[in-house]
């Protein structure tokens, strides 16, 4: 498959002035990777349930501006303790707030990040360009992105926010690093949105190091045109607790990708999602946990709403690693279809390669409970607002333990907002 | 109240009710009884608005109005409640938010303010002392992980909220030990008065030693057999509904 912006690709990687040499030499690599490997193609088994043939045959352009003026605000106002906005794939310095006042909390633009010890550590040890084409492409081709480091010990009350906006017809590589320090704990929000048909394409690596506990949470809100290819790449150290939400209620075709890897004893991780889908709207959710260690736990549950014309695919797998006994994991994909033409696939599975683990993964496919439904209803609760009740109730057990507030809050809103005639403003009036 | 008119309906097809006729009148308490398949519980389902009950025929007059022709929250709107044989669990659907959401439409539709949180939960916790239910029950989801005797409390602390002009106990006794069926009984009672009527649904005598009921039909084969007092409903506890077949039998 030939595109114009793979052609401009093997003209360009992306430089950015003084970016230290590994930097220059891991693009590079990656570029060359992309060459090779291509756009992921319906041919290949990760890739079965997603085409990405609209999205090569974009003329894409890459917006070397630097942000000003109008954009959108935070959704959260003055609630983050820091908040880096981006817009088309590059740092928004006016509307972005870093938390310079918070000792042992280091927020700031990626590219002025390439100098320090942890940077060199970690950036692109764990996101893998070598297998997959999308981190490949994003890996050479990326402009900013934030990178936060946690000092250990350090305990940060309240969140961090990245923004990313995108707009038409522009392509955004956006980069992310968190790391979190030994016995630190950390609580970091992406947000996405914009306005019209654009890419976006994203990669976040996430170091919870020795005892670290790190919340992370994405909310894939982009606008209906949008493709939206993302990774969240987890890296877990000994008895490092980490908790991953992803809540997709936007986007035209989307790809979840996140992957954890269990590395130390004891590590446990929840990652949760949740897709609310309408129209003409496609989500591949594509997860991996790899249980590498012994005594780690994991417990995965994602939830999908879907109506009208919608398609989602929840595609999980969980490796346990024959070093990696007593192993506890559960996944579990539970589906709500809302229209007779709505589609989901749903593919959990288990590969384990000892035998001193306690493993178990289910998925549920079904409709509105009727029994439920006619018991609201011969309460005096109108059909529409039943109906709003049950999906909500359906979704609740994710958003229910959304520990920030107005993420919670925030979330709540974005899923009704993608359901047009389920809308709780309609709840109140006259029938 | 309530005029039922040679009323025929089923499900799937199936012809269950077979010419029914009914009057209740303001501030009656009927009973109605009768062996199992009679098409108890398809008259509750029928009068309540569940889908897939269908009347074919006949006419069910409630308050001047066609009661068939109102969708099921509209019935319940106009107070028509009905207590179910098997509550469903609902979960994720908060108990007290579902109440109070329930209550707002039913005032709403009246042209009644709606209650705000603080209103709603002092009437809730008056009404819940009355079924015994314990607070904690009205913060967990609706029916969820409750014992089939705290369901069926629960629909009457439901009933007692709403304030229903005519409530229909669907089997509320099955299942029930003794002092969940006099709490059961204690809250029908509290709500009986001049205005409202209550049709009792039961296969058993036991309900009506606590609730008792100004008139009782017996219903066989989807039809009202015999009608009396409550006298009635001992009488049939004694001889069985072997006895209403035979005479039905004689009869014919």
């Amino acid at each position: 498959m030939s595109s114009v912006l793979e052609e401009k690709l093997i003209a360009a990687p992306v430089h950015i002035d003084g970016e230290p040499e590994r930097v220059r030499r891991i693009r590079e690599q990656a570029a060359d990777r992309f060459n090779v490997l291509g756009w992921p193609t319906t041919r290949s088994e990760d890739w079965k349930y997603t085409s990405l043939a609209t999205l090569a045959n974009i003329d894409w352009k890459i917006d070397r501006r630097q942000p000003e003026g109008n954009d959108p605000s935070s959704p959260f106002g003055d609630k983050p303790i820091a908040e880096l906005m981006f817009v088309n794939g590059a740092l928004h310095a006016n509307r972005s707030a870093l938390a310079n006042e918070h000792p042992g909390i280091r927020v700031t633009p990626i590219r002025e990040a390439m100098e320090s010890e942890s940077f060199t550590q970690h950036f692109s040890r764990y996101a893998d360009y070598e297998k997959h084409a999308m981190t490949a492409l994003n890996t050479a081709m990326w402009q900013d992105g934030a990178y936060i480091e946690i000092a250990p010990g350090t305990l940060v009350e309240g969140f961090i926010h990245l923004l990313f906006i995108g707009d038409d017809g522009i392509a955004a590589h956006n980069r992310n690093l968190i790391v979190a320090g030994r016995g630190s704990q950390i609580t970091v929000v992406e947000s996405f949105f914009g306005k019209g048909t654009y890419f976006t394409n994203t990669v976040t690596e996430i170091v919870a190091g020795d005892g670290a506990v790190v919340d992370h949470y994405k909310l894939e809100n982009e606008s209906l045109d949008a493709f939206h290819i993302g990774t969240v790449q987890i890296h877990q150290e000994r008895s490092s607790s980490v908790t991953s939400r992803t809540i997709a209620t936007g986007g035209g075709i989307v790809r979840n990708e996140i992957n954890a890897a269990l590395t130390g004893e004891g590590a446990s991780l929840s990652m949760e999602g949740l897709f609310v889908l309408s129209g003409k709207q496609h989500v591949d959710n594509h997860t991996l946990i790899d249980h590498v260690a012994p005594h780690c736990d994991s417990v995965e549950l994602f939830k999908g709403i879907l109506d009208e014309n919608a398609r989602g695919i929840f595609d999980g797998r969980i490796i346990v690693e024959p070093n990696a006994v007593k192993t506890n994991s559960r996944q579990t994909n539970k589906n709500l279809l809302l229209s007779e033409t709505a589609v989901i696939d749903s593919k959990p599975s288990l590969e384990i390669h000892n035998d001193d683990v306690k493993c178990n993964h289910g998925s549920t496919i079904g409709q509105l409970d009727e029994e439920a439904l006619f018991y609201l209803r011969a309460r005096g609760i109108g059909a529409e607002e039943a109906r709003n009740l049950l999906v909500y109730a359906f979704a609740s057990e994710i958003v229910e333990r959304m520990k920030v507030d107005v993420v919670r809050e925030n979330a709540g809103r974005a899923l009704f907002a993608r359901m047009p005639q389920h809308m709780p403003e309609r709840r109140s009036e006259p029938r | 109240m309530l005029d039922i008119n040679n009323l025929y309906a089923g499900i799937d097809g199936k012809e269950i009710l077979k010419g029914l006729t009914l009057h209740v009148g303001t501030g009656e308490v009927h009973a109605i009884m009768g062996p199992n398949g009679s098409g108890k519980s398809t008259l509750a389902n029928v009068l309540a608005g569940r889908p897939k009950y269908v009347a074919t025929s006949g006419t069910v007059t409630y308050q001047g109005k066609d009661l068939l022709a109102l969708p099921a929250e509209e019935r319940a709107r106009e107070g028509v409640f009905l207590a179910m044989q098997y509550p469903v669990e609902i979960p994720g659907v908060n108990n007290i938010y579902f109440l109070k959401a329930a209550l707002n439409a039913v005032r709403k539709h009246h042209g009644q303010e709606e209650l705000d949180a603080m209103e709603f939960l002092q009437l809730a916790r008056e009404k819940m002392k009355l079924v015994e239910l314990d607070e904690a029950f009205m913060n967990r989801s609706v029916n969820e992980g409750f014992s089939g005797g705290e369901k069926k409390r629960n629909e009457i602390f439901q009933m007692a909220v709403l304030d229903p002009k005519l409530a229909i106990l669907d089997e509320t006794d099955s299942g029930l030990d003794i002092d969940a069926l006099r709490i059961v009984a204690e809250g029908v009672n509290a709500l009986a008065s001049e205005k409202h009527s209550v049709l009792v649904i039961t296969h058993y005598q036991r309900l009506l030693k606590y609730l008792v009921p100004d008139f009782v039909h017996v219903l066989a084969d989807g039809r009202i057999v015999k009608s009396g007092g409550k006298e009635l409903a001992e009488e049939l506890e004694q001889k069985g509904y072997e006895w209403i077949e035979e005479e039905m039998a004689a009869t014919r």
